[in-house]
C-alpha cells in the first residue's frame, strides 16, 4: 500500500504522460480543469492509467467528482 | 463562378517525402532527388509478405517537430496537417502577437482522402487483445477525416468554418477550390485551405496491390515512380501535407502581406465512368482544365506549364496528356512530380499546387523524374533531365481522385 505521498508522485507522472504538464507542477491543491487545463478526455486516459497503476476501481461517477489532485489521491488511497 | 475578385496567396506550408518544409521539398525537386525508399523495416512490412516493399514516408519525422503530447493526441495525418499549416501561418506573417485577420472571418478548408485509417487499425487491434479499457477516448478524433481541418482550426483559432472536403486524391486541390468560393462570396477574409495524408500502412497498400495500382519496382526505389514513361507499372504511395494561406487581394494589400501568386481560376467535374479507372478519353478531365482556364479569365494559350497529376498508373499519364492538349493545345510544358515524391493521396493536390506557384514565381520547372522512354502516347513537351527555366504568366495544376473527381486549378503570376 502506498502512502499519499508516494501516490501523489506516481500521479504526477501519469498526468505528465497524458498531458504533457511537469510533474513538479502537478501538486495537490491544482485542479484538473482550472489549474492543469486538463479535459474531459484526458482525465479518461488518466483515470485508466490510474486504475492500473494503483490497482483501483475508478467510475464514471467517481471520476467527476475528482476535481483536484489530491481528490485523486485521498479516492486512490482510500480504495486501494 | 468568377466574380471578379482578386484571391491571392500569402503563405505557403508543407511536410513532404522530400522535405520537412516548402524550401527543402523545393530544392530537392529541383536536385532531381526521389523520396522513394525501401520500407521493409515497417512492423506491418515484416509481417505480411506484401509485393511491394516501397513508399516515399516523410523525410522528417513530426515526432520530431511536435511535443510529445501534441503527437499522441494527433493522427499521423492530423500531425502533417498541423505542422504545414504552422508553416504556412509564419510564412504569411500572421505569427505575430498583433492578430491580423478576425477569428469569425478565418476559415480552414483541409482534405484528405483516407483520414486517420491507421488510428482505425491500431484501436481496432487494441480492442481485440486488451479490450474497451485500453481503446483512446481520442480514437474518434483521430480517425475523423474532418480532423486534420479541425486541430488547423483550433490551432489557429479560427471560427468562421471548419471544412473538409473528400474527393480521394484531388481532396487537396478541391479545397483549395472550397476556399475560393468561400473568399468569392465574401463569408470569410482568409482561409488556410490544402491536404493531408499520412496512410502508409499494411491494408492500404495491400488493397492498392490489389487495385493493381501500385508499382513493384521494389529493387530500384528511386526510379518506381515514372509517370509517362513507357515502363511505368503503378504509383508509389507518399505522405504529406501542402497547405496555404489565400485570402483577398485587397485584404492581403491592407494588411501588407507579400504576395505569392494568384489562384485565378478552377474547374471541377466528375466522370461518371467508371469507380476507380479514369475516362480513357480524358473528357471529364479536359472539361475540368478548360472550365479553371476559363474561371481565370485566360486563353489555353496564356497557360504555359500543367502540373499534371501523372501518377504512373499505366492507365492514367496518357488519359491526362491527352486531356491536357484538348483543353489547351500543344503548347503547355509538362511535369509530374509524383515522380519525385511519390503520391501524396489526399494531399497530393495542395502540395503540388505550391510547387505550381513557385514555377510560376521562380520561373523553373522541376524535372520529370525517370522518363527514360516517353509514352508514344503523350504528344507533349514534357521536363526531363534538368529543371527548365521558364517565364510563365499562368499555369495549371491537374488533380483527379478515385471516384472520377476531377479538379483542375489555374495559378498566375502577381
Amino acid at each position: 500500500m502506498a502512502d499519499n505521498t508516494e501516490i501523489l508522485t506516481d500521479l504526477a507522472l501519469i498526468v505528465e504522460e497524458v498531458a504533457g504538464i511537469d510533474h513538479a507542477d502537478v501538486t495537490a491543491e491544482k485542479s484538473f480543469v482550472d489549474d492543469l487545463d486538463i479535459d474531459s478526455l484526458s482525465m479518461v486516459e488518466i483515470a485508466v492509467q490510474a486504475e492500473d497503476k494503483f490497482g483501483v476501481k475508478i467510475p464514471d461517477d467517481q471520476l467527476a467528482e475528482l476535481k483536484t489532485v489530491r481528490d485523486a489521491v485521498d479516492y486512490i488511497a482510500k480504495n486501494q | 463562378m468568377n466574380t471578379g475578385i482578386d484571391i491571392v496567396v500569402t503563405g505557403l506550408g508543407a511536410t513532404t517525402p522530400l522535405g520537412g518544409d516548402v524550401t527543402s521539398t523545393w530544392e530537392a525537386l529541383l536536385a532531381g532527388r526521389s523520396g522513394v525508399r525501401r520500407i521493409d523495416h515497417f512492423a506491418w512490412a515484416r509481417r505480411h509478405d506484401l509485393p511491394v516493399k516501397i513508399a516515399a514516408p516523410l523525410a522528417v519525422a513530426p515526432a520530431e517537430v511536435l511535443t510529445r503530447v501534441q503527437a499522441r493526441r494527433m493522427d499521423r495525418c492530423e500531425q502533417v496537417a498541423v505542422i504545414a499549416a504552422r508553416e504556412a501561418w509564419a510564412h504569411a506573417g500572421l505569427d505575430s502577437d498583433e492578430p491580423q485577420v478576425e477569428p469569425e472571418r478565418l476559415a480552414v478548408v483541409i482534405g484528405t482522402g483516407i483520414g486517420g485509417a491507421v488510428t482505425l487499425l491500431d484501436q481496432d487491434d487494441l480492442l481485440e487483445t486488451d479490450g474497451l479499457r485500453k481503446i483512446s477516448p481520442l480514437t474518434v478524433p483521430m480517425l475523423m477525416p474532418n480532423g486534420p481541418a479541425a486541430y488547423v482550426g483550433l490551432e489557429l483559432g479560427a471560427r468562421g468554418g471548419v471544412h473538409a472536403p473528400v474527393s480521394a486524391c484531388a481532396s487537396g486541390a478541391e479545397a483549395l477550390t472550397w476556399a475560393v468560393r468561400l473568399l468569392r462570396a465574401g463569408e470569410v477574409d482568409m482561409v488556410v485551405a490544402g491536404g493531408a495524408e499520412a496512410c502508409i500502412t499494411g491494408i492500404t497498400v495491400a488493397g492498392f496491390v490489389q487495385a493493381r495500382t501500385l508499382s513493384q519496382r521494389n529493387d530500384e526505389p528511386e526510379k518506381a515512380s515514372r509517370p509517362f514513361d513507357a515502363k511505368r507499372d503503378g504509383f508509389v504511395l507518399g505522405e504529406g501535407a501542402g497547405i496555404l494561406v489565400l485570402e483577398r487581394a485587397e485584404f492581403a494589400a491592407a494588411r501588407g502581406a507579400r504576395v505569392h501568386g494568384r489562384l485565378s481560376g478552377f474547374g471541377i467535374t466528375s466522370d461518371a465512368y467508371h469507380i476507380t479507372g479514369p475516362d480513357p478519353e480524358g473528357g471529364g478531365q479536359s472539361r475540368a482544365i478548360t472550365a479553371a482556364v476559363r474561371d481565370a479569365g485566360l486563353d489555353g494559350s496564356d497557360v504555359g506549364h500543367v502540373n499534371c497529376h501523372a501518377t504512373s498508373t499505366v492507365a492514367g499519364d496518357v488519359g491526362e496528356a491527352r486531356a491536357v492538349r484538348k483543353a489547351l493545345g500543344d503548347h503547355p510544358v509538362l511535369t509530374a512530380p509524383k515522380s519525385a515524391l511519390g503520391h501524396l493521396v489526399g494531399a497530393a493536390g495542395a502540395v503540388e499546387s505550391i510547387i505550381t506557384l513557385l514555377s510560376i514565381s521562380e520561373g523553373i520547372v522541376p524535372a520529370s523524374l525517370n522518363i527514360d522512354d516517353l509514352d508514344p502516347g503523350v504528344e507533349l513537351d514534357v521536363v526531363v533531365g534538368e529543371p527548365r527555366k521558364i517565364d510563365l504568366t499562368a499555369a495549371v495544376c491537374d488533380s483527379f481522385g478515385f471516384g472520377g473527381h476531377n479538379v483542375a486549378v489555374a495559378f498566375t503570376k502577381v
